[in-house]
């Protein structure tokens, strides 16, 4: 399987008439944009706005981040199973507008959303203040329920990564990636003598606001499931997920995986990356035995003799990674894990809720509970009031002259568990 | 030149230079100068800090009537208000480190004093408060008398005027056991494949976080007549009053709240509702029993299955608690069902 990655790279955003990219600036058609969006008569108004890198600009609350692109070459156009038909992602060639993103932005159902800051001591903590965003501030109609109305902000996040990404289409790629990967038997005639390396990607499936999507499909209802690296980086994964802002995976985040391309970047040198393996995360125990057996059974039919597994979430999923871990362990499969800590606001309690003396090799991306303080903002996207009820948040977080103190929890991507941001705890 | 910060010195008998094994049940005693190893520490603070005053106290003493040598010492502290308090090195004496822990433990405590202490790594005396005060890792003996007073004058001068401390490994304390979140160079996801190489080939890594160790609780003995039974309801689910009134958060909870049900039949909706961020709340937010089953256990008592439902309910938030504000709710709360005679607790979580 062949994938080229055409990336385009924007360096500004700004409204227009039509979407285009000019000389790094991308344009986008905001009348146009409304309309495609209110073409779902779910959706009763929409606010669209943009954030530029360096902008004393807030964003809050945030749900979700994609990256707008477009299929040049090859099956799986759009998000198949969700916004398009299904069809066979991670061949061909995707254009991606490099440098941009779409941000889902509103008050919607949970407490679970986060925020983002384009400058300063906010910015350091968030890989988002980094991207131009195109914000979108959605009203939905009355009388929706809950999940409905998630399903809603969520759709409306990807066709506007559609709708912008068409941008990509008569651009030339300042620089082309290619991924290439045959069979598993191929590849490890190719390179005997490597040693086999799976990916587990652990996804929250506990329900609203707390669901992840492949291919359309609901990952609580599935298996573990074996997929090909280029599939996730070619937009078969989205999010329905706002677990805390500081360590759900953003669907920006499935499309630039950085296991993913970190690994990558080893197949064929120091190792045989055989592929990911994606595993849902169960509220009741035995959904997370079955999917720890499930998942260790996979690697062991491969022939793993290492696997990487990140968590999403943190509490009763850590549960699900050291079960993974010690089923692996103990069959000769060595691990590596990556999670975050809940420590506390002082950084002094322990910060797994279980434990496991398999788990020698672990790399922790923070402290949830970490506390920052953040200036006030010369220009809010959204409610700054809401920090008073989302994850790591409190009431009397955002102070009087808009000075915004919070835990790390509200900070969209802080702590990421796959590994996307800088962010680690060391012993002191 | 700014004024010098005030150091508080604390020895036993023996680094007091008033005996050995013998004066070691002499009670405590203050001296308004620098007595033994004082007399190198100030030095090795170079001019910035000056030590006001020693306590000399015997070991035995102290181990036997601690109560007694901590308030003398606390009265003592007050009276001297020194910036820092700074005890031993103890190296590897337990009873001298026990003191120093002991010590160190209170006045960070209750006088939120910084301490600098010092102690071989498995002197007893370090677990009692090496997360209160620094403890600066120094030999099994007091041949390492002149290696011990430099670090811990360097980590004093720091504390006193505020400057942050750098890693464990590089200002020579033992780790407080606290997570410091910091930024590094690679990205997790490179970090994990970095180590996942370096275990391939057998090389040595590092985790970046060992694994925690956890309490066994005891299950309590089981309720003989339920019939009888004063039974409490209490729940991590986030369960509260309309209007959050305690403000309990929707992750990583500080607080806890407890409610008066006395006069409900069950928790009804939308009178309760759940301020939880770690799972779908639609079904909780319709029937709030569902999570904290107040409406089973009053027709429980209606019939006679249990005695009565206590008249609170308690609640917090689980998801992103830290486990050191978990045990801190648990203890509050037990010690109050306790005190109110509740025979058993109905715990539930989501």
């Amino acid at each position: 399987m062949k994938l080229e990655i055409g990336r385009i790279n924007i360096k500004d955003i700004q409204f227009g008439d039509g979407t285009f990219v000019q000389d790094g600036v991308l344009t986008v058609d905001r009348e146009g944009l409304t309309a495609f969006l209110k073409e779902d008569e779910r959706v009763a108004g929409v606010r669209l706005d943009i954030a530029r890198p360096g902008e004393k600009v807030r964003i809050i609350p945030v749900k979700d981040v994609v990256e707008p692109r477009v299929k040049i070459e090859g099956t799986g156009a759009g998000f198949p199973g969700v916004t398009a038909k299904p069809s066979q992602c991670g061949q061909g060639r995707t254009h991606v507008l490099y440098g941009a993103a779409v941000v889902t932005v509103g008050d919607i159902v949970g407490f679970q959303e986060g925020v983002i800051d384009m400058w300063g001591e906010g910015g350091r903590w968030t890989p988002f203040s980094k991207t131009c965003n195109v914000t979108l501030d959605l009203q939905v109609v009355d009388g929706l329920d809950t999940h409905t109305h998630e399903e809603t902000i969520r759709l409306a996040g990807l066709r506007a990564a559609e709708f912008i990404g068409l941008a990509g289409r008569g651009a030339e790629p300042d620089e082309v990636l290619t991924y290439e990967m045959g069979g598993i038997f191929e590849e490890t005639e190719k390179y005997p003598n490597l040693p086999k390396v799976l990916y587990a990607e652990m996804m929250i499936t506990q329900g609203l606001l707390h669901d992840t999507y492949i291919y359309g499909v609901n990952a609580q209802t599935i298996l573990p499931a074996l997929m090909h690296p280029h599939e996730e980086l070619d937009g078969a994964v989205i999010s329905g997920n706002c677990v805390a802002a500081c360590d759900k995976i953003t669907t920006y985040q499935h499309q630039n995986n950085s296991v993913i391309l970190d690994l990558f970047a080893q197949h064929g040198k120091e190792i045989n990356f055989m592929g990911v393996v994606m595993v849902p995360e169960h509220t009741t125990l035995s959904g997370k035995l079955r999917a720890s057996d499930y998942t260790l059974k996979l690697a062991q039919m491969l022939g793993a003799d290492a696997v990487v597994v990140s968590e999403e979430g943190y509490g009763n999923p850590d549960s699900d990674l050291l079960m993974i871990c010690k089923k692996c362990e103990n069959a000769g499969i060595k691990t590596v894990l990556i999670t975050d800590e809940c420590a506390g606001r002082d950084g002094m309690s322990q910060g797994l809720a279980d434990t496991a003396s398999e788990a020698v090799a672990v790399v922790s991306t923070g402290n949830v509970s970490h506390v920052v303080t953040l200036a006030p903002a010369e220009r809010v996207i959204g409610n700054p009031e809401s920090i008073a009820v989302l994850a790591g948040g409190w009431k009397g977080a955002l102070l009087e002259d808009g000075t915004l103190m919070c835990e790390l929890n509200a900070v969209i991507g802080s702590t990421s568990e796959i590994g996307y941001h800088h962010v680690t705890c060391r012993q002191y | 030149m700014s004024e010098k910060f005030k150091v508080l010195y604390y020895v036993n008998q023996f680094f007091g230079q008033v005996g050995g094994e013998d004066k070691a049940g002499m009670p405590p005693e203050y001296r308004p100068q620098k007595v033994g190893p004082a007399m190198g520490f100030e030095g090795a603070l170079r001019g910035e800090g000056e030590v006001v005053g020693t306590i000399i106290c015997g070991d035995n003493y102290f181990n036997e009537h601690q109560k007694e040598s901590l308030d003398f010492i606390k009265k003592t502290v007050k009276e001297a208000s020194p910036d820092v308090v700074v005890a031993g090195p103890a190296f590897n004496a337990g009873r001298y480190g026990m003191a120093c822990g002991e010590l160190a433990k209170a006045m960070a405590e209750e006088l939120a004093l910084p301490v600098v202490t010092g102690m071989y790594a498995e002197n007893p005396g370090v677990d009692v408060c090496k997360n209160k005060a620094i403890v600066v890792g120094t030999s099994d003996s007091a041949a390492g008398m002149r290696k011990a007073l430099p670090a811990m004058a360097a980590i004093t001068v720091k504390l006193a005027k505020g400057i942050e401390l750098g890693a464990p490994e590089k200002e020579g304390y033992i780790a407080r056991g606290m997570r410091k979140t910091l930024f590094e160079e690679k990205r997790g996801s490179l970090r994990a494949v970095s180590m996942l190489l370096a275990r391939l080939k057998g090389e040595e890594f590092e985790t970046e976080l060992p694994m925690p160790v956890f309490d066994q609780v005891e299950p309590a003995p089981a309720i003989r007549d339920l019939s009888k039974a004063t039974v409490a309801l209490c729940t991590s689910g986030g369960i509260v009053p309309q209007g959050n009134p305690d403000g309990i958060q929707s992750a990583s909870a500080q607080k806890w709240g407890k409610y008066d049900v006395s006069g409900l039949d069950g928790l009804p909706a939308p009178g309760f509702y759940s301020t939880h961020g770690g799972y779908d709340t639609a079904y909780a937010n319709e029937n709030p029993n569902r999570v904290a089953p107040l409406d089973l256990l009053k027709e429980f008592a209606k019939e006679g299955v249990i005695g009565k439902v206590f008249d609170w309910f308690f609640t917090t938030t689980g998801t992103g608690t830290s486990v050191s504000n978990a045990q801190k709710f648990g203890k509050e709360i037990g010690a109050i069902l306790k005190e109110a005679g509740v025979d058993g607790v109905i715990l539930t979580s989501t």
